[in-house]
């Protein structure tokens, strides 16, 4: 089976920075891969570059077999781009227009795909914002009206409302309350399950990556350092990151002073030299 | 017990055009060296007490109640008292961390500008402070940081530079809204690790806006929990997450994915929160609620009572006009 992602030997640097080196990874159409790691890894560097919209250095990725072009030229490809890939930032300011009501990003979305009929469209619209906890009321408010977490699921929406191959999330469900976390994420599991919709999801927190992905590439200083199915990766981390990683999650009797001094020791170490 | 630096007192804020109050009748109280943490669903008004602990309020809002900072009430403060109040006393960490910063300016100058302002030192001390407290954020090369641009660090390096601007001026009462969401464990551990020393050796006070059930747990002394607009459990964290009473913060709990055991699919609370255009008769959480009773949860609004079983203790309380008849899953919910 072709899988939906195939990624080879990615690479990017901001002048000094190494930002993502040696990524390389494949998807099968509905498989979710967790990417996980500390501030700074290069986690959404590596999105970014899934949607285009940063350019690597080396390394390819293809979507559907089609290696994913460099540049992309002219609507008709620019269309296609948006349904191979779509993102959801962590920001969500940056997926929604400020001047434009939820409910106006999302029509507009719909009417740029090829959605022509107008009430059709309005359905689509309240049957996607349904879908993440959304009403009437926040489809008529700008972003600036909503709440973090409403705006941030007014962000997914619209990402699904594209239906793309692929969906990377980055941070994408940190900001939401547990409760509407839930659903989001049950959601995600049904669109991979029933639509076939392959994830890619950034997220600090282990237990939800657990709950949505099959494995998980762990990245330190920009470098894979482990990519394993989730239960063999907690269940026996070998990385020095990974353990500090699961030791790091909030539980009773937790002693962030002595994470924080297990994480600056390892950051001492010179990049490039596995620790042990 | 020590003095409250935040005080906020049946503060009521209606929006123009909505069904239901923003806030409705909120109080809650921080003390210096207190860690409270403020939970509850997407909507329910968390930010918007936040922000109207700096004197903000959302454009075209009407407001009952009052406001205290270190005993000062900022919601009838002039401008020059409330930069004041801001520059000394209260400062926050807000959720987008892109949206409080200006993309054309360079980190140092968001950090230093500040301190030449308000404290009129010179260029060279308040960078070598704003240096201090970035490398007390976890941030690399902090000199380096400086130089760089908002888009040219990460999520969490921004949302650490946000953190590091509002310890800027020394605040006595710190709101951090949603502050590690966007940053991995082991930099939310050592985030904590710096508010933890701030608390006990300076006597900060904190309120902590989390979604992160597990880390009010870990860190808070005290947890309010909101539902639409009101609060609707408060306990301490032991007793808040130990024995949970109130329906909605049962469901809170049930609803977070667990990290071991066999993965099952989630059961968030059922429904969808109810929107600034729905006002509910009674109880706001009763169309969700499993334990909702015709005739008595949609009579009127629940107060915020006191339990009085004795091993509840001191200052916990729960909205629900049902609490003595609902069993708390203790256990089940936090194995
Ligand atoms: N400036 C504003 N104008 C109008 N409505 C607003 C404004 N800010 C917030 N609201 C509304 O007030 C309600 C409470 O918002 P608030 O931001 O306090 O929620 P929250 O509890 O912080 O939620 P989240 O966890 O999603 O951040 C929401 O329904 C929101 O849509
Ligand atoms: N436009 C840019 N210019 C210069 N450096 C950049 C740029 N974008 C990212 N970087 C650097 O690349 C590195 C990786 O950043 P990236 O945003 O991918 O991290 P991340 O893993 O997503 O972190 P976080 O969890 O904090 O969001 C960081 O050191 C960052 O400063
Ligand atoms: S008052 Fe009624 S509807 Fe509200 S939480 Fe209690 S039992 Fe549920
Ligand atoms: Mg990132
Ligand atoms: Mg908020």
């Amino acid at each position: 089976m072709t899988p939906l992602l195939e990624v080879t030997g990615l690479r990017k640097a901001y002048g000094p920075t190494l930002a993502v080196d040696g990524v390389s990874f494949s998807l099968p159409p509905g498989g979710a891969l967790g990417l996980v790691g500390e501030s700074g890894s290069g986690k959404t560097t590596t999105a970014r570059m899934l949607v285009g919209l940063e350019r690597p250095d080396s390394g390819s990725i293809s979507v559907l077999g089609r290696p994913l072009a460099p540049a992309v030229h002219g609507r008709a490809a620019r269309l296609a781009r948006a349904k191979a890939v779509q993102m959801v930032y962590q920001d969500p300011y940056l997926s929604l227009d400020a001047r434009l009501t939820i409910g106006e990003t999302l029509d507009g979305v719909l009417r740029l795909h090829g959605h022509h009929d107008r009430s059709a469209r309005a359905a689509r619209v309240r049957e996607v914002l349904a879908q993440v906890g959304l009403g009437d009321r926040e489809a008529a408010a700008h972003p600036r009206r909503l709440s973090g977490g409403q705006r941030q699921r007014a962000a997914i929406a619209r990402a699904l409302a594209v239906e793309p191959a692929v969906l990377v999330l980055d941070e994408a469900v940190s900001a939401l309350d547990v409760s509407v976390q839930a659903q989001v994420l049950n959601l995600l599991t049904d669109v991979r399950r029933e639509a076939g919709i392959g994830l890619v999801f950034v997220s600090h927190d282990l237990a939800v990556v657990r709950y949505v992905c099959d494995e998980a590439l762990v990245l330190w200083q920009g470098r894979p350092v482990e990519h394993r199915p989730l239960p063999e990766l907690l269940a026996g981390p070998e990385h020095p990151y990974t353990r500090l990683l699961l030791a790091s999650v909030p539980h009773p009797g937790w002693d962030p002073g002595g994470i924080a001094r297990r994480r600056r020791a390892l950051s001492e170490l010179v990049p490039g030299e596995r620790p042990d | 017990m020590n003095a409250s630096l935040l005080e906020v007192d049946g503060l009521t804020v209606e929006l123009p055009g909505t069904a239901r109050p923003v806030l409705d009748a909120v109080t809650l109280r921080v003390a210096a060296g207190e860690v409270v943490g403020l939970v509850g669903e997407s909507g329910s008004g968390k930010s918007v007490t936040a922000r109207a602990a700096l004197g903000l309020l959302p454009p075209g809002a009407r407001r009952a109640g009052r406001v205290l900072v270190g005993g000062e009430d900022v919601l009838g403060a002039g401008q020059g008292r409330l930069r004041a109040l801001r520059a000394a006393e209260v400062s926050m960490v807000f959720q987008d961390p892109r949206a409080g910063i200006n993309p054309v300016r360079r980190i140092g100058d968001f950090l230093t500008e500040p301190l030449r302002l308000t404290r009129r030192w010179n260029r060279r001390r308040a960078e070598e402070r704003a240096v201090e407290l970035l490398a007390a954020v976890g941030l690399p090369e902090p000199e380096r940081q400086l130089r760089r641009y908002p888009h040219q660090l990460s999520g969490g390096m921004l949302q650490r530079v946000m953190i590091a601007g509002a310890l800027a001026g020394e605040p006595r009462l710190l709101l951090c809204d949603e502050p590690t969401t966007a940053l991995d464990v082991s930099t939310q551990a050592e985030i904590l690790a710096l508010l933890g020393r701030l608390q006990r050796e300076r006597g900060l006070g904190l309120l902590l806006i989390t979604h992160d059930v597990e880390l009010a747990a870990a860190t808070c002394d005290r947890v309010y929990v909101m539902y639409a607009g009101r609060i609707v459990e408060r306990a301490t964290a032991a007793e808040l997450f130990g024995r949970p009473r109130h329906p909605y913060t049962i469901g809170l709990l049930g609803s977070t994915p667990p990290l071991t055991g066999p993965p099952a699919r989630l059961r968030p609370v059922p429904g969808t929160p109810i929107g600034l255009d729905e006002a509910a008769p009674g109880c706001a959480f009763a169309v969700r609620c499993a334990f909702a009773q015709a005739g008595r949860c949609d009579q009127e609004v629940p107060a915020l009572l006191p339990l009085v079983d004795g091993a509840d203790g001191a200052g916990h309380a729960a909205a629900c006009v049902r609490l003595a008849e609902i069993p708390s899953p203790a256990e089940e919910v936090r194995p």
